[in-house]
């Protein structure tokens, strides 16, 4: 009792470094609201006003109720059932707009809205790609990687609130983002779209990330670290790296939307592509590895095939992926050189990717009896396999005589979309499948049934998106290369867009029901949530530890 | 902690690692995925060899093919004027009506002229070069600016309203806008454009607007409403409207004095290739060939 009260009586320390570090926060947004040298430089002063005294708000609340006393002796998980909900939404925000924007391509003049400016092709774009990938599969990886981590090593997430910050400074971040694009405010950069000051907060939320991470490795109670932290890790340093530098730019002003890079010209255009390649790299490829790295032994329950291969790949991957970036840059005004490396080292790249394909397929070998009967292993498999299939697309596209019919077509769209539909998001499902009962401490997932037709309506989907894709791009491409008999193009552009019609509205098709599998499995996660399925009674074999405390684990060893 | 144990199914040894369960098997790395790895390798290191590929202090190696995207470009280049024959070269000195009335040359630039235009003028002038609301047709014989051979020719090159020094230039004031006229002369003017083109109109309206026109049209598109090619005033009397025909859009233009701006193509397309363009939308556009016979 008499330390009880002695613990009410000091205040956490993390959450008072939030709430002054929102105050400071919240006088600079009063300042930018007040000076905002644009219209949609105020918007985003307004929004990160009412963030920083929601988060006032709500942290003083808190303590005055003798909340964020630390349950040193529980993992935290509360952070990662936050992110299992943001994941859901913003996939359903970002697919719906993938959507609404193949309806454009399809149909240009049905969905062109010019009253209403925001809704054109080139703002809803990045919202698309940036809620995708940023918004959906951040929110995966910031949940996944919290609650691996953590299993993996034994131990709380470092840094009391500091995971929280980070969850809802990154949701932040999106925000201010995708209300950015709409509001026409673009560095113009592909992937980087968003503006200095933007990037500024990310950055801020992506090192916070990086010392909540490396905390919780630090005082890891594992002997070794699990290969799935060594990705998530990777991933962590090398966002971060990327991020800050393609991003260095001078603002017009103190309070303005606009700024102009450092670099210009063709450094410029390397420095954008080598993040841009690398934010595939390691985002979507050494990220979601780590989520097979975890999920893929967890749910069949059997032991990693190769730990050789392992430390192998990750290291080749890591090393390789860097160089790959000129290969965006083909027939351009990038030295002949550089092309020439960007080339070799895609090629060299394709088989240090497919060892986290051959690590996570055979480690199903003793267990392939599951890809029958259990439709989440199968949705697991089948992401290794549309991974396997793009990590070897990919080297083949950046030949640069390959290329010279493939850049600027619809085949590097399919191409970025079978590893985006069919690699990231099927086993970013994979892990929502699993971690939804082990979480709320349900037995299983509401229906199996409903997990099953997701899966072959997103797989349909994710077919006719990519072999439409093929069907157009490699059309346009030939199209666009085509000369008479006399020595002039035998057509023009707008010839190769009309000649695309029939395969846009298939992969508007395709896109749709991607996007009905994944409200397929939201109903499904809400009914298991809410209950509609029996509680676990027992510690299972697949989901063993999942309400297992720290204390526990370490009283059994 | 550390221990090995054989796995059961696959009689492998595991580390002893174990991470919440899940433990790694000690397989060595798949020969065929390392010998494929091995064999990437090597082509990467071939083409470091035969191509240009890694930079040095004051350059780059230039590999044993001595191969060079710009030597390629330029020999890519050389093939197709070889491809596209004596006519090319003979585009360069050949006038405007020569290359018309030569057969040969015609085809050639007619060939070259259409894939021009396809790539450049049609987006504003449609696929066909029938134009749309704002933007003129080119398969008629109703030209703003003149419809002969060269004055196609200096249109595309100068542009209209460009900002280039030699562009074609005239405005069009903003009656309403502007406040130059009130409300009710603007309407009384859309009758008289009207019945200029010989339709309906209220005749009071029409004769109120009479001295108005002679004021402030008839200096452009002249008293009779004929128009005017040499300041791009649209003769008033046909039924080809730039802008629509109705009445609103007659009443718009007078109040807005809207004026359409045409990029200039010298610097971006190269003399020969304007030539051949203006010869396929000469062609094209009939009537004004017979005019400059």
């Amino acid at each position: 009792m008499s330390t009880n009260v002695q613990k009410t009586s000091d205040t956490p320390a993390d959450v008072v470094a939030v709430i002054a570090f929102s105050a400071v926060g919240l006088i600079w947004a009063l300042f930018a609201s007040a000076f905002a040298d644009d219209a949609p430089f105020r918007v985003h002063a307004y929004i990160f006003l009412g963030a920083f005294a929601l988060a006032i708000a709500g942290l003083v609340m808190g303590l005055a109720n003798g909340k964020f006393r630390n349950r040193q002796d529980r993992y935290a998980d509360d952070v990662v059932k936050a992110g299992v909900y943001a994941s859901l939404f913003w996939g359903v925000v970002g697919m719906l707009v993938g959507v609404v924007i193949a309806c454009q391509l399809a149909w240009p003049s049905l969905f062109y809205f010019p009253q209403a400016g925001w809704l054109n092709f080139g703002r809803l774009r990045p919202v698309h790609t940036s809620g995708v990938v940023f918004a959906f599969g951040g929110n995966v990886l910031l949940m996944t990687s919290f609650y691996v981590v953590q299993r993996t090593c034994r131990a709380r997430l470092w840094g009391g609130i500091a995971s929280w910050f980070v969850f809802w400074g990154y949701n932040l971040f999106i925000v201010i983002a995708a209300s950015g694009y709409v509001m026409g405010i673009t560095q113009g950069r592909e992937y980087a779209e968003p503006e200095w000051y933007t990037d500024l907060w990310l950055t801020i939320v992506w090192v916070t990330y990086l010392l909540v991470f490396l905390g919780t490795i630090w005082k890891r109670k594992e002997p070794h670290i699990y290969v799935a932290n060594w990705f998530y890790l990777a991933f962590i340093v090398t966002i971060a790296v990327l991020h800050i530098t393609n991003n260095l730019a001078i603002p017009v002003g103190p309070f303005s939307s606009k700024s102009y890079s450092l670099f210009s010209g063709v450094q410029d255009a390397l420095t954008q592509w080598w993040y841009g390649h690398n934010a595939v790299g390691f985002f979507l490829t050494a990220a979601f590895l780590a989520i097979m790295y975890y999920f893929v032994p967890k749910r069949v329950n059997r032991p990693i095939f190769s730990y050789r291969l392992s430390i192998v790949h990750f290291w080749a991957l890591i090393f390789i992926y860097i160089w790959a970036g000129p290969h965006h840059l083909h027939y351009t005004a990038l030295p002949q050189w550089a092309q020439t490396l960007g080339m070799t080292f895609s090629i060299m790249l394709w088989m240090p990717s497919w060892g986290g394909m051959i690590n996570g397929l055979m480690t199903l070998s003793g267990a392939w009896d599951k890809l029958r009967t259990d439709p989440v292993v199968r949705m697991l498999v089948a992401s290794l396999a549309f991974y396997g299939m793009a990590t070897f697309e990919g080297p083949v596209m950046s030949i640069r005589e390959v290329n010279a019919l493939s850049h600027y077509t619809d085949w590097t769209i399919g191409h970025v979309h079978s590893g985006a539909l069919g690699w990231v998001g099927f086993i970013s499902f994979g892990a929502i499948y699993c971690l939804v009962p082990w979480l709320w401490k349900k037995k299983e997932m509401y229906s199996n049934t409903l997990i099953e037709w997701h899966f072959w309506v997103a797989t349909t989907g994710i077919l006719l998106y990519i072999t439409s894709m093929w069907v157009s791009g490699i059309g346009e491409g030939l199209m666009w290369r085509a000369y008479t008999p006399q020595g002039f193009l035998a057509h023009t552009f707008v010839e190769s867009v009309a000649a695309k019609h029939v395969e846009y509205v298939v992969r508007m098709l395709g896109g749709l029901m991607y996007l009905s599998g994944v409200l397929i499995m939201i109903y499904n996660v809400w009914r298991t949530i809410r209950g509609d399925v029996p509680a676990e009674t027992k510690v299972t074999a697949l989901s063993y530890p999942a309400n297992a405390t720290v204390a526990d684990a370490t009283a059994a060893e | 902690m550390s221990h090995r144990e054989k796995d059961e199914h696959s009689g492998i040894d595991t580390t002893g690692h174990e991470w919440d369960g899940i433990k790694e098997l000690d397989n060595p790395l798949p020969r065929w995925w390392l010998y494929i790895w091995y064999a990437c390798i090597a082509v990467a290191v071939v083409m470091w060899v035969l191509l240009p590929a890694w930079p040095t202090l004051n350059g780059y190696t230039h590999g044993v093919l001595h191969q060079s995207d710009r030597v390629q470009v330029a020999r890519d280049m050389a093939d197709l004027k070889a491809r596209r024959g004596a006519e090319g070269a003979m585009l360069t000195n050949a006038s405007l009506e020569q290359i018309e009335q030569d057969p040969k040359l015609q085809t050639y630039a007619m060939a070259a002229g259409q894939a021009i235009f396809g790539d450049n003028c049609a987006p504003c002038h449609g696929a066909g070069g029938a134009g749309g609301k704002g933007y003129a047709n080119l398969r008629d014989d109703v030209w703003l600016w003149g419809g002969s051979l060269s004055d196609i020719q200096q249109t595309i090159t100068y542009g209209v309203r460009s900002g280039h020094p030699q562009a074609r230039l005239s405005q069009m004031p903003a009656f309403g806008r502007d406040a130059l006229l009130k409300p009710d002369e603007v309407n009384d003017l859309t009758e008289y454009v009207v019945a200029l083109s010989h339709r309906k109109a209220d005749r009071a309206a029409v004769y109120r607007a009479a001295p108005l026109y002679a004021q402030q049209c008839a200096v452009c598109h002249g008293p009779a409403g004929l128009g005017s090619q040499a300041v791009g005033a649209p003769n008033l009397t046909d039924a080809d409207w730039l802008y629509g025909s109705d009445r609103q859009s007659i009443h718009d233009q007078i109040w807005n004095g809207r004026g359409g701006v045409m990029p200039a193509w010298t610097g971006r397309l190269d003399p020969d290739q304007i030539k051949a363009v203006a010869v396929y939308v000469h062609v094209n556009s009939g009537g004004a060939a017979a005019k400059t016979q």
